[in-house]
C-alpha cells in the first residue's frame, strides 16, 4: 500500500498476479509524549464511563428501576437518569443520532479523523490490547523477534503467550459484562451471574461480545479500520483543505540526512532537512504506514507519530513538531514559503455548528417541555356513526390515556363538538353528568371506549370538529385531542 | 491473457491488473486474505443451511433438513403458549359474571378484544366488520335490540339464536298477511300506511286512519304491542322508532306485510365455548347500544 510492492512478495502462484493479500502484522513501539497523555486520558473516561455506568443509583422511587442508565426491554422504557423514555418517543433517539453525525462531522472538519484517532471504541480497545502485548511479551524489537524466532517453545515463551491471551480474553469477558448490565438492573444481574442463575440471553450475549472484543482488538485491529469501516470513506468525502490533519511538513523534513551528515553540511552553510530518516514514526504507528509518503486512506491520525518524531527532534536540538496537524492549505504555503494559516471557524464549521445548536435545542426544548399526560383518539370507522332509535346520533371513539408519570392519576374527559351532546365511556358510571372520570395507573396506558351522542332536534352537519380533553382532576395538568363528529 | 506480472506501475510502484482504459490502467490491489476467507466460509456456511435446514422445494414438498425443523411447528408451539397463558384468563373471563366484566376494566379489555376477533370471524358475514348491520341484518351499534339489549338478553340471543333450530331458541316470526290471504291488497296499503304515521313519517293522501287503526288493532297489537311500541319476548320491532330493518317506506312495508320476515340467527352454544359467548356478549353491549 504505501510502500513499494514487488507482486513476488505477494502470495501468489498466479503469475497474473496475486488474488489476495497477507495481513501485515504491525508492531507498535511504545512512546511517551503529549497525545499519547491524550490518548490514555480518553481511554481511561471512555473505558471508565463504559463498564461503571450501569452501577450508578439513580432513585426513582419505588415503583421505577433505581439504576440511572437502563434499557428496560421487558417493560419498553428506557431510562437515562432524570428522563424515561416510552417507545413512541424513540424520535428522541433519531435526534440523538443526527446530531452524533453532524457532531462527527464538525470533529472532522475541525480536526481530521479525532475520532478514529482517539474515541473510536476500535481504536480505544485495541490500543489497550496493545498495552497489554508490550506489557507481557517487551516492546517492538523484543515482539519483532519472538514472533521471527524458529526455536522450539520454551516454558517461559508458552507462559508470556499464555498470560497475554487470558488478560485479553478477560478485558474481553468484562466487556461483553458491562454490555448486558444496561439491559437489567446491574447488581441484582452481577450476582445472578456469579451464582450461574443468570438468564440465558445475558450469557450468550456475553460471550458475543467477548468472541468480537477478542477478536476486533486481539487480532483484526487495524484490517478494521481499513477495510472493514465506512467512516474513512465517509469523512473523506466531507474533508476540505482547511481541516487538520496529522501532516509531515516536507518543506522542513527533505532532503532526509543522517544526524552526523547534517551536522556536518550545516557547518558548511547548505540546506539541508531535519527528517534523520530514523523511521521512529513508522515504529510507533498502530496501523504500520510512513506518514511521510502524505495523507494516507489507512492513517487513524492518532497523533502517536507526532510525539515520536518530537522526542527525536528533541533529542538531536532541533525544533519541534516536524510531524503534527496541519492542513493541506499549508503544504502548498510552506513550500512557497509562506506563513501557515489555519481558520478553525469558517461557513462549513459554522454551519455544522449550527445544525447541531438547532437540533440539539429543539430536543432539549420538547424534552423539557413534553407532556407526562397524553391522549389519542382513533374514530370508529366502520360504522362511522349510528343513528339510534330516538333518532339521535352517535359516534364511537377509541381511546388511549397515556401516564408516563410515577403516579396513579385521576382523569376526567370533556368533548366539545356538537351541542348538547353527552359523552359517555364504556364501564364507567359517571358521577358528574358528561364528565366521565377514570383512573389510569402510573407509568401505563388505558384504552377507553368513548360514545358521543348529538341528539336528533339538533343533529350537527355532515361533519363538526370535536376536541377531547384529558384533565388530571388532581394536578390540573391537560391533554387535548380532536377528532370529527359525523353524521350518517 | 497477456502477461502482465511485472507491469508495475511507475508513480505508485504497483502492480497493475493489465486493464487500461484511455491510457489509464487498474492497480491491482488484492483483497486481505482473512476477507476472502470469510467469503468462503460463509460459502460454506449456506451450503451447510442447505442441508441442515429446510431449503429446497421439490414438486410436492421440500427438503426437510437434517432435524426436521419446521417454522410452522415453531409457531403451533408458541400459539399453544399463548393458550396457556390465556386459558387462566379466560377461565376467570368465564367464572365472572356479565355485570361484573363490564366494571372491571381488565376483564372487561380481554372480553372486548376477545370478543372483537370473535365477531370478525363469526358474525362479521352478516352483522359486517363494525357491526354495522344491513339491511335484514340488525345494526349491532345502536340502541334497538329485537330481542332486548340488556346483557343477560344479548347473551341468550347469542346463544339460542333466533328461530334457529335450538331447541331454546327465540321464535315468533313476522307473518306473511298478503300471501297467506289474511290481509287484501288495499287493506295492506292501508295499515302500511297506518304503521307509517305511528313512526310520525308522512302518509298517503286520502289514507283511513280509523281503517288503519282497525287491522292494526286485529292483526298486529298481538305481537308488536299496543300503539306499536314492540315486544323483545316474540322479538316484535317498536314501530314508533327511527330505527326500520327491512326500510321504513311504503313498498317495503308493504313487502314486509305481504311477504312476512323471519329472519334467522344461527345459535352459537355449542360452536363457541361459553366463555367466549360470555366475552362477545359484552363485546357487542360494549359497542354502544346495549342497555
Amino acid at each position: 500500500m504505501n510502500k513499494t510492492v514487488n507482486p513476488k512478495d505477494l502470495t501468489s502462484d498466479d503469475h497474473n498476479g496475486p488474488l489476495y493479500a497477507a495481513q501485515k502484522k504491525v508492531y507498535p513501539q511504545s512512546v511517551s509524549g503529549t497525545f499519547r497523555r491524550i490518548k490514555w486520558s480518553l481511554m481511561a473516561v471512555c473505558l471508565g464511563v463504559y463498564y461503571f455506568l450501569p452501577f450508578v443509583r439513580w432513585n426513582r422511587g419505588i415503583s421505577a428501576p433505581s439504576q440511572a442508565v437502563l434499557i428496560d426491554l421487558p417493560n419498553s422504557r428506557f431510562y437515562f437518569f432524570f428522563i424515561e423514555l416510552w417507545p413512541q418517543e424513540v424520535y428522541y433517539f433519531t435526534g440523538l443520532l443526527i446530531v452524533a453525525a453532524v457532531v462527527l462531522f464538525l470533529m472532522n472538519s475541525v480536526g481530521g479523523r479525532i475520532w478514529c484517532g482517539y474515541l473510536c471504541p476500535q481504536t480505544v480497545w485495541t490500543d489497550l490490547f496493545y498495552a497489554v502485548e508490550r506489557l507481557v511479551e517487551g516492546d517492538r524489537r523484543e515482539r519483532m523477534k519472538k514472533d521471527k524466532s524458529s526455536d522450539p517453545l520454551k516454558l517461559e515463551r508458552i507462559s508470556e503467550i499464555v498470560l497475554k491471551h487470558s488478560i485479553w480474553l478477560m478485558i474481553a469477558w468484562w466487556t461483553g459484562g458491562a454490555w448486558v448490565l444496561y439491559f437489567n438492573d446491574a447488581p441484582t444481574l452481577v450476582k445472578e451471574l456469579v451464582t450461574f442463575q443468570g438468564p440465558m440471553i445475558a450469557y450468550v450475549w456475553i460471550g458475543i461480545l467477548t468472541a468480537t472484543t477478542y477478536l476486533l482488538a486481539g487480532y483484526m485491529r487495524e484490517q478494521v479500520c481499513t477495510y472493514m469501516c465506512p467512516w474513512p470513506r465517509i469523512q473523506a468525502a466531507l474533508t476540505d483543505e482547511w481541516a487538520l490533519n496529522v501532516t509531515y511538513r516536507y518543506d522542513r523534513g527533505e532532503k532526509r540526512t543522517s544526524v552526523k551528515k547534517a551536522a556536518e553540511l550545516r557547518a558548511l552553510g547548505e540546506q539541508v532537512g531535519d527528517c534523520v530518516d530514523c523511521y521512529q514514526c513508522v515504529a510507533v504507528c498502530p496501523t504500520g504506514i510512513d506518514i511521510r509518503n502524505g495523507p494516507q486512506m489507512e492513517c487513524i491520525q492518532c497523533g502517536l507519530c507526532i510525539d515520536a518524531c518530537d522526542n527525536v527532534m528533541t533529542k538531536i536540538g532541533r525544533p519541534k513538531r516536524l510531524i503534527g496537524y496541519d492542513n493541506d492549505i499549508n503544504i502548498q504555503r510552506r513550500q512557497e514559503g509562506k506563513a501557515p494559516i489555519y481558520r478553525i471557524v469558517r461557513p462549513r464549521t459554522i454551519g455544522y455548528s449550527a445544525i447541531i445548536a438547532a437540533i440539539g435545542g429543539f430536543m432539549i426544548y420538547t424534552l423539557a417541555t413534553r407532556s407526562l399526560l397524553d391522549v389519542n383518539v382513533l374514530h370508529d370507522r366502520n360504522p362511522v356513526a349510528v343513528k339510534l332509535s330516538d333518532g339521535s346520533i352517535r359516534n364511537a371513539y377509541t381511546v388511549r390515556l397515556l401516564n408516563k408519570s410515577g403516579y396513579d392519576r385521576i382523569i376526567a374527559i370533556d368533548a366539545n363538538g356538537p351541542a348538547n351532546a353527552t359523552i359517555h365511556v364504556i364501564g364507567v358510571d359517571s358521577v358528574t353528568p358528561d364528565r366521565p372520570m377514570i383512573v389510569i395507573p402510573r407509568d401505563s396506558t388505558s384504552e377507553l371506549r368513548l360514545l358521543v351522542t348529538a341528539p336528533a332536534e339538533n343533529n350537527p352537519e355532515k361533519s363538526v370538529p370535536v376536541r377531547f380533553h384529558v384533565t388530571d382532576i388532581g394536578l390540573g395538568e391537560v391533554a387535548s385531542a380532536t377528532d370529527n363528529f359525523v353524521s350518517p | 491473457m497477456t502477461d502482465h506480472h511485472s507491469d508495475i506501475d511507475s508513480v505508485s510502484g504497483k502492480s497493475t491488473t493489465g486493464h487500461e482504459w484511455d491510457g489509464i490502467k487498474e492497480l491491482n490491489t488484492p483483497l486481505p486474505r482473512w476477507w476472502v476467507i470469510s467469503f468462503y466460509i460463509t460459502i460454506v456456511w449456506a451450503v451447510a443451511y442447505w442441508i441442515v435446514y429446510p431449503a429446497w422445494p421439490l414438486i410436492s414438498s421440500n427438503t426437510t433438513g437434517m432435524f426436521g425443523y419446521s417454522s410452522r411447528a415453531d409457531v403451533a408451539v408458541e400459539l399453544a403458549n399463548l393458550e396457556k397463558i390465556r386459558g387462566d384468563k379466560m377461565v376467570a373471563l368465564g367464572a365472572a359474571s356479565l355485570a361484573d366484566i363490564e366494571k372491571d376494566p381488565a376483564l372487561l379489555a380481554l372480553a372486548r378484544a376477545k370478543g372483537k376477533t370473535v365477531f370478525g370471524d363469526n358474525c362479521a358475514p352478516c352483522h359486517g366488520s363494525g357491526a354495522a348491520g344491513a339491511k335484514g341484518y340488525p345494526n349491532l351499534n345502536d340502541d334497538d335490540w329485537l330481542w332486548g339489549g340488556t346483557l343477560d338478553q344479548i347473551m341468550q340471543t347469542i346463544q339460542f339464536g333466533a328461530r334457529s333450530g335450538h331447541a331454546k331458541t327465540h321464535e315468533g316470526q313476522m307473518l306473511a298477511f298478503g300471501k297467506d290471504g289474511v290481509l287484501k291488497g288495499d287493506e295492506i296499503v292501508t295499515v302500511a300506511n297506518y304503521v307509517r304515521s305511528l313512526a310520525g313519517l308522512p302518509i298517503r293522501n286520502g289514507f283511513d286512519a280509523a281503517k288503519g287503526e282497525k287491522i292494526f288493532a286485529e292483526n298486529c297489537v298481538a305481537c308488536h304491542g299496543d300503539g306499536g311500541k314492540g315486544n323483545p319476548e316474540m322479538g316484535a320491532p317498536n314501530l314508533t322508532d327511527k330505527i326500520w330493518l327491512y326500510g321504513s317506506d311504503e313498498a317495503s312495508l308493504i313487502e314486509t306485510i305481504s311477504q312476512g320476515r323471519a329472519g334467522v340467527m344461527p345459535a352459537w352454544e355449542g360452536r363457541l365455548d361459553p366463555a367466549t359467548i360470555k366475552a362477545m356478549a359484552v363485546y357487542v353491549h360494549s359497542l354502544g347500544g346495549g342497555k
